[in-house]
């Protein structure tokens, strides 16, 4: 009988990401209703000194596929790690990040197990015997809880829904799985990473500039964004007047975030971009137009000119941070 | 090239969207159907790809009747066939759609398949790679450029922080991205020509798919908690509001 619940973690520049300890840290809550073992997936080369630090957010076990060809986390090659870890540890219930390689794995996986899969999930429990999940639908219109018949449960969790708390007390014991990884199809040529920038999706602070900035120089988002230590966003307009790159989109059409603070400079308030921005904890909304729709969606909002209020909010924070 | 698009009919994204009394699903009374957003994108690639190398191009979809809009306005951009799978109202998850595509898919002979990375109605991101799985072949999500040469398929994908250039053996599957292409229009005598083109319907029940029960059921949907109108932040020159908001975020919301 599969039991348990598998926790697949994913990491960036030899360290966990925050997802994945987000990701841990809710198994080892679901695992307080459906029982244990906790066990933590670790795929990557040169991973296991990764494996302490899974073992902190409480997972009972660790299970390392420790392989040349995952160093890239290529969707392929992670998938068929990913699938012969489950069929090692047997769960009841699969966990991942709902990242873009977690998704490509969690769809694969879904089909190739024949098993249920609730995508993007922002809250997770066990009813009974089944596994219960909320998720956003139409671009975070509607919430929808979704049951999952079938074994393994396979839950895909959107970051930052989730809290990552640290566990004591878990043994976090370390085993290595031989994976082997010759169905590989996809070969790497190149890989380019923005480098110092945050990822919008994990970012606590997002600063967005649409329309209203006129043009391509952000600079003064991105000195407000760099106080605060956060990201900047774009509405889809920016984006397609050709200031921003796509990935800066935030929307339905583009990237979900859930920061603790977003503050959106000469963006209007379309429904396509609240779909991006909803679930941030507090919106701050920059806008000269009284009436801009936006005002009627965030919890402060200042009608001026962006570019006297944005440097003056930069000047204001710096001298906060000292 | 023998390429293959997957396409599916959805709410506009401006659509006000509501529950129905059983709250299991959505009003669909007064929402305008569109073909979804990343499919169009997918259409437009295909009819691109089939510019460049010749071959045909077919469109498939699943879904009851009405989806033979979102079909024609794909011939209407050029598309060469059209195919329509009907459920007959028998509910499937992603995954049993998946199931159902990739058995029609396996009867053709596709150098290509072409879908959106995610519908913007279920936002289930899980049809395109598990109709991969399920036939066996590679795949490529969130594609912003692809090349197509010598029976090989390079595509840039984007990632969290990134890019990737990946390389693959055809057939394959990818999905699109926006940043891939801008999508066409139909022109007036492509929307007269589709008008004629036939749309050839298969019952679910004679494709020989048998997707079973689906394993993801919706049991309550909801809408999530929306904000009010927000406080504004008053005072006489930008400093000021500057110093007021500040003050706010510090002291009333916690969050700086
Ligand atoms: C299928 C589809 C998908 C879409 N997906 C997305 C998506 O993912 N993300 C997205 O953002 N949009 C999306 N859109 C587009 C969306 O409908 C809006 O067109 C877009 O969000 C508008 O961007 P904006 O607010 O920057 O521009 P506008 O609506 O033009 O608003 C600009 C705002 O800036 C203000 N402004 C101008 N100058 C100043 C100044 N100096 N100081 C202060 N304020 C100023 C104006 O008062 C105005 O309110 C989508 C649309 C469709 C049809």
């Amino acid at each position: 009988m599969p039991q348990g619940i598998l926790a697949v973690t994913e990491q960036a520049d030899s360290a966990l990401k925050n997802i994945s300890f987000e990701v841990i840290s809710t198994g080892k809550k679901l695992a307080e209703t459906t029982g244990g073992p906790l066990t933590a997936a670790i795929l990557g080369a040169g991973v296991d000194a990764m494996a302490s630090q899974a073992a902190e957010y409480g997972a009972d076990r660790i299970l390392l596929a420790d392989h040349e060809g995952l160093k890239d986390g290529l969707a392929d090659a992670c998938i068929q790690a990913v699938a012969q870890l489950v069929a090692s540890a047997d769960p009841a219930v699969v966990l991942i990040g709902a990242t873009s390689l977690g998704k490509d794995i969690a769809a694969r996986l879904s089909a190739r197990l024949n098993a249920p899969l609730a995508m993007d999930c922002v809250a997770v429990r066990a009813d009974g015997d089944r596994i219960v999940a909320t998720r956003p639908m139409y671009g975070g219109k509607v919430l929808a809880d979704v049951s999952l018949n079938g074994s393994p449960a396979i839950v895909a969790i959107r970051p930052r829904a989730m809290e990552a708390v640290a566990a004591q007390g878990a043994a976090g014991e370390v085993e290595t799985v031989a994976v082997s990884l010759d169905g590989s199809t996809l070969s790497l040529v190149e890989k380019h990473m923005e480098t110092g920038k945050i990822e919008l999706t994990e970012a606590d602070v997002v600063v967005t500039g649409g329309r209203g900035m006129g043009g391509d120089d952000f600079a003064v988002v991105e000195a407000l964004a760099k106080a605060l230590g956060g990201a900047v966003g774009a509405s889809r307009s920016a984006v397609d007047e050709g200031w921003r790159p796509v990935s800066d989109q935030v929307g339905q059409t583009g990237k979900v975030v859930a920061p603790n603070l977003y503050i959106a400079c000469g963006v209007s308030g379309a429904i396509q971009h609240l779909a991006g921005m909803a679930s941030s904890r507090v919106v701050v909304a920059i806008n000269k137009d009284p009436e801009a729709p936006i005002f009627s969606k965030c919890d402060f909002g200042i009608v001026g000119d962006l570019f006297d209020l944005v440097p003056a909010l930069t000047a204001e924070i710096e001298k906060l941070k000292g | 090239m023998e390429i293959a698009v997957l396409l599916k009919q959805v709410p506009a994204t401006e659509s006000m969207i509501e529950i129905s009394d059983d709250g299991s699903a959505i009003k669909t009374e007064g929402i305008n159907w569109v073909m979804n957003p990343y499919d169009e994108m997918a259409v437009e690639e295909a009819l691109q790809i089939r510019a460049d190398t010749g071959g045909t191009v077919t469109v498939f979809s699943l879904g009851p009747e009405k989806v033979a809009e979102a079909l024609r306005t794909a011939l209407a951009m050029g598309a060469d066939t059209a195919v329509r799978i009907d459920p007959k109202g028998k509910p499937l998850d992603g995954l049993a759609v998946a199931k159902v595509l990739a058995g029609e898919l396996k009867k053709g002979a596709f150098d290509l398949i072409v879908g959106g990375h995610r519908a913007v109605d279920d936002d289930n991101f899980q049809v395109g790679p598990a109709v991969a799985e399920l036939m066996s072949i590679p795949h490529i999500s969130m594609v912003i450029k692809q090349d197509v040469a010598d029976g090989r398929i390079r595509c840039t994908r984007t990632i969290d922080g990134g890019t990737l250039v990946l390389e693959t053996t055809l057939p394959a599957l990818i999905t699109t991205q926006r940043g891939l292409n801008e999508p066409r229009y139909a022109s007036l005598p492509g929307i007269m020509k589709a008008k004629k083109k036939p749309i050839d319907t298969r019952p679910l029940s004679e494709t020989g798919t048998d997707p079973g029960a689906p394993m993801v059921q919706i049991l309550a949907m909801r809408l999530p908690p929306q904000r009010k109108g927000g406080r504004i932040i008053e005072g006489d020159r930008a400093g000021d509001k500057a110093v007021a908001l500040v003050k706010a975020l510090r002291e009333e919301a916690k969050v700086i």
